[in-house]
């Protein structure tokens, strides 16, 4: 209890704090690191959030009304009326209203994330708007959509998830016998006495051994798959959340362009170990990532993983505080 | 029983032939007895599912393996590393065991078997159920398979120790024998058959009741409200249940007969298996909430003492929130990996039940306004629910959108959001009938102090409880997590905190059904006045063994 309040402050007269883990005392989204994740945020926060906060406050003002308009001292004699069929209209037609707002934002959000872009096309139509002068509707048109990651094509990238860790493959690259590049990556923390005590490098529950490892500013087609049992691949700061699910692969994608951590962990009940199979996917550039792979290739995982925690002795927040 | 006895038995209920002991509560047929039967029971049943709850909150107070890693090693003798293993097992089977006990052991056995079996004749004016034997078979089915269940948590479950720990929802592969080779899987199974059974053999009963055994006069749109609710219910059950026994069926041949249905190994489809699945669990968030909307409306119009708003579209409200609630499923699906076009359609059927659930809100308000409120115990509970139930409900709205969906499912603010609608919606409606109905079904009067006490720590607890679940949710923290990254901490512990509100809450409401217990206040027939004007309130607390030997008839609106 003794953090609370001070936590409670801090969230509330604070601007949120940019980082890729949760925050103590918070109280809404992690900071968004894909568009995915900002066209998520604006449409509850500063959407859907407002007109649910409105229902509840004029249910509640309603209730508060009636409680003392209508209490027995107040009113002792009550009426009998039991229809107004102009009122039932309205309570009928107005929600439906709100549901068609509502659901005029919730539309475009949903296949705007959940339909691989065709990137041919966004290299096309980017061309045409700029060809054509249209310059106002290429910027709108570039906040979600980005003709130069379209140009350097997908980065492919399979989670599978197994009782307890995720199994990253990168099929596009490979060694010189054609082998797909293939680890596992473990959390370090295990809820055991053994487990790590540098919470503040590491995060506890959220660490892994060896991070999945992604190219800032590209365009990612990640699939999902399971060995076992049905998990679940998310980055809550990328909006993203697919299940692995044994028998299908699952797709979907995303875009960071901050190099940064992001820490995600396994969203469909899994068993014994379901709390200790985090998701760490660190966001470098491009010739980082590259070097990594080459490293991951050649077998020496740990000085793989080396290059690509350089960023770890940052705070968090001065990590990605350069995407505000 | 001819008409000359019936004048003689129906002054004073302590002449009415009842059996012994043995034959009246264990052989009995008599809907009121059954209904009595079945409150003891979800009472037991919920202490139990409360406990499991408050092992939860126990657990995640602190960031860390602690009070589950003690219970392993205390109760169950594991040391060591292994211990720890079986620490988070028992976790898994807590969370699911107590999913599965408060929805088929406590809310349903309550709300359904307990004010359905004893308000339902009571108010259409009939003397009892249709089938008395039928109701008794259900009701004991009902304990058997809480027994079968109790049972599957004490034995083998996988080689992390007993029970099963895949959550309420029983997903393959982990309930298949990937995930739980023991038999304490297939003794859930057999457990949720057999409450399944009992459930479907008591909504056929209700069906049938209700259809046809209406006092005279009383036509279907003049039947009270919580008889409404009571058979859109029964209709959802008698649909949605036996597609749950389909499934619960491929899932035990799957386990045991070598067949394939949910394994992709040989064909079949895990996904199959949550279609099914959902294709009744969703009807069955209705069937937990729709008698609870009944109890409501009555309270709310008994103590504005003004008739219903809107009576139809309250009733039809029912009706199309059960029919809308069978073409929703998948929206508790939307990470699977479905097709977009189809998350599109069930974000717009989703929504569209949030039109009847408002009409419903409002009209409750509307049958307040105009009104003299009187604040009695019951009707907190209800202006509660109203209010609770609307938080809980915006929050689904939320959540009926696939795109914010995608960040929220799976997380806390799913508990949070379903909580509201049930652990605060459904278990609120259910303590407003308790306190609306204890007069009436015991011939005693309760201390409305005590009771009073009990809905304000009720209210504030459960709210600090779930409330800031909604932070944990949007900020990332899983469900289903026996621990938890630090970040998670505070909300965690206030939430912690919350339980121990409900905690006295819950020692208040047992205090109060003590003290009105030892005290014995001789209830009246009609505690609530001029408002109560359904037939339960026209027959002496507590009715007499058998009512109705001469059927009322019901000529004017008032049965609403």
């Amino acid at each position: 209890m003794r953090h609370f309040f001070a936590a409670l402050c801090a969230s509330i007269l604070a601007a949120p704090a940019f980082a890729a883990t949760p925050v103590d005392g918070a109280l809404g989204f992690q900071p968004a690191a894909t568009r995915i994740a900002e066209r998520i945020h604006f449409f509850h926060d500063d959407y859907v959030m407002w007109i649910i906060t409105a229902i509840t406050i004029f249910v509640s003002l309603l209730l508060v009304w009636v409680m003392v308009r209508y209490n027995r001292k107040a009113n002792p004699v009550s009426r009998k009326f039991s229809h107004n069929s102009l009122i039932e209209v309205i309570w009928t037609v107005v929600p439906a209203l709100i549901l068609v707002a509502i659901a005029g934002l919730s539309f475009p959000n949903l296949y705007y994330q959940d339909v691989v872009p065709n990137l041919e096309k966004i290299q096309t139509e980017s061309a045409a708007l700029l060809a054509d002068g249209k310059s106002a509707e290429y910027e709108r048109y570039t906040k979600n959509y980005f003709p130069d990651a379209a140009a350097k094509g997908f980065v492919n990238v399979k989670a599978q998830g197994n009782q307890w860790n995720w199994t990253y493959s990168y099929p596009d690259i490979v060694d010189a016998d054609g082998f797909a590049l293939e680890f596992v990556s473990n959390g370090i923390h295990k809820g055991t006495a053994a487990d790590p005590a540098d919470s503040d490098v590491r995060p506890r529950n959220l660490a892994v051994d060896y991070p999945m490892v992604i190219p800032a500013g590209r365009y990612v087609r990640y699939y999902t798959a399971a060995a076992d049992v049905i998990h679940s691949w998310t980055v809550p700061a990328f909006g993203v959340k697919t299940d692995a699910v044994p028998g299908r692969l699952n797709e979907g994608w995303f875009l960071v362009d901050e190099p940064g951590v992001y820490y995600g962990q396994c969203s469909e009940l899994c068993g014994v170990d379901h709390a200790y199979m985090p998701i760490e996917v660190r966001v470098v550039p491009q010739d980082q990532f590259d070097a990594w792979a080459q490293l991951m290739l050649a077998g020496d995982y740990d000085a793989a993983a080396a290059s690509v925690r350089t960023m770890a002795a940052l705070e968090p927040s001065t990590q990605l505080a350069a995407n505000h | 029983m001819p008409m000359d006895e019936i004048a003689l038995d129906h002054h004073d209920d302590a002449h009415d032939h009842k059996p012994g002991f043995f034959r009246r509560w264990f052989l009995s047929t008599n809907h009121k007895d059954i209904g009595t039967l079945y409150l003891i029971f979800s009472l037991f049943a919920g202490i139990v599912g409360y406990t499991l709850s408050g092992l939860i909150r126990w657990e995640l107070a602190e960031p860390g393996i602690g009070p589950m890693l003690w219970i392993v090693e205390h109760f169950q003798g594991v040391q060591g590393d292994a211990a720890i293993t079986h620490a988070k097992h028992f976790y898994n089977t807590v969370i699911t065991y107590h999913g599965l006990i408060m929805i088929f052991f406590m809310v349903m056995p309550a709300l359904i078997g307990g004010f359905g079996n004893w308000m339902v004749p009571l108010m259409i004016g009939a003397p009892d159920m249709a089938f008395p034997r039928m109701n008794n078979i259900s009701f004991w089915l009902t304990v058997a398979g809480f027994v079968l269940a109790c049972i599957s948590m004490t034995v083998p479950g996988n080689s992390a120790g007993n029970g099963f720990g895949g959550g309420w929802v029983l997903y393959p592969p982990l309930s298949s024998t990937t995930g739980h080779p023991g038999p304490a899987m297939d003794l859930l199974i057999l457990s949720l058959h057999t409450a399944g059974i009992a459930s479907i053999l008591g909504a056929i009963n209700f069906i049938v009741t209700i259809l046809n055994m209406r006092a005279p006069g009383m036509t279907m749109h003049k039947m009270p409200l919580f008889a409404w609710g009571v058979l859109v219910t029964a209709v959802l059950l008698l649909l949605s249940l036996p597609v749950l026994a389909g499934a619960l069926t491929m899932l035990l041949t799957d386990r045991n007969f070598g067949s394939q249905f949910f394994n992709p190994a040989g064909g079949g489809d895990p996904v199959m298996f949550q279609h099914l699945f959902w294709f009744f669990g969703h009807p069955e968030v209705y069937i937990m909430i729709l008698p609870a909307f009944g109890i409501v409306s009555h309270i709310v119009s008994t103590f504005s003492k003004k008739p219903i708003f809107g009576y139809l579209g309250m009733a039809y409200a029912m009706v199309s929130i059960g029919v809308i609630g069978f073409v929703v499923w998948a929206h508790h699906m939307y990470t699977v990996g479905m097709n977009v076009d189809l998350k599109a359609y069930f974000i717009a059927a989703t929504m569209v039940i949030a039109v009847p659930t408002g009409i419903k809100i409002f009209s409750w308000i509307a049958t307040m306004w105009g009104g003299s409120i009187d604040f009695k115990v019951p009707m907190l509970w209800a202006i509660g629910f109203i209010f609770l139930f609307t938080v809980g409900g915006v929050t689904g709205v939320v959540l009926a959108n696939a795109g914010i969906d995608h960040a929220l499912h799976d997380t806390y603010y799913v508990v949070a959001h379903f909580h509201y609608v049930l652990s605060l919606g459904a278990v609120f409606g259910l303590f407003a009938g308790w306190y609306y109905w204890f007069e009436k079904m015991f011939g005693i009067k309760y201390n409305g102090m005590i009771g009073g006490l009990h809905f304000w720590l009720m209210f504030v607890g459960s709210n600090v409880l779930f409330f800031p679940q909604h932070f944990l949710g949007l900020q990332g923290m899983p469900r289903r997590y026996i621990d938890y990254a630090d970040g998670f901490h505070t909300w965690h512990l206030v939430s912690s905190f919350g339980y121990a509100i409900t905690l006295a809450a819950t020692l208040v409401f047992f205090i109060g059904l003590a003290e009105a217990m030892i005290r014995r206040r001789k209830g009246v027939a009609n505690p609530w006045g001029e408002g109560a004007t359904t037939l339960e309130w026209t027959l002496p607390s507590p009715p007499p063994f058998h009512q109705y030997n001469e059927l009322p008839h019901v000529t004017n609106k008032g049965g609403h």
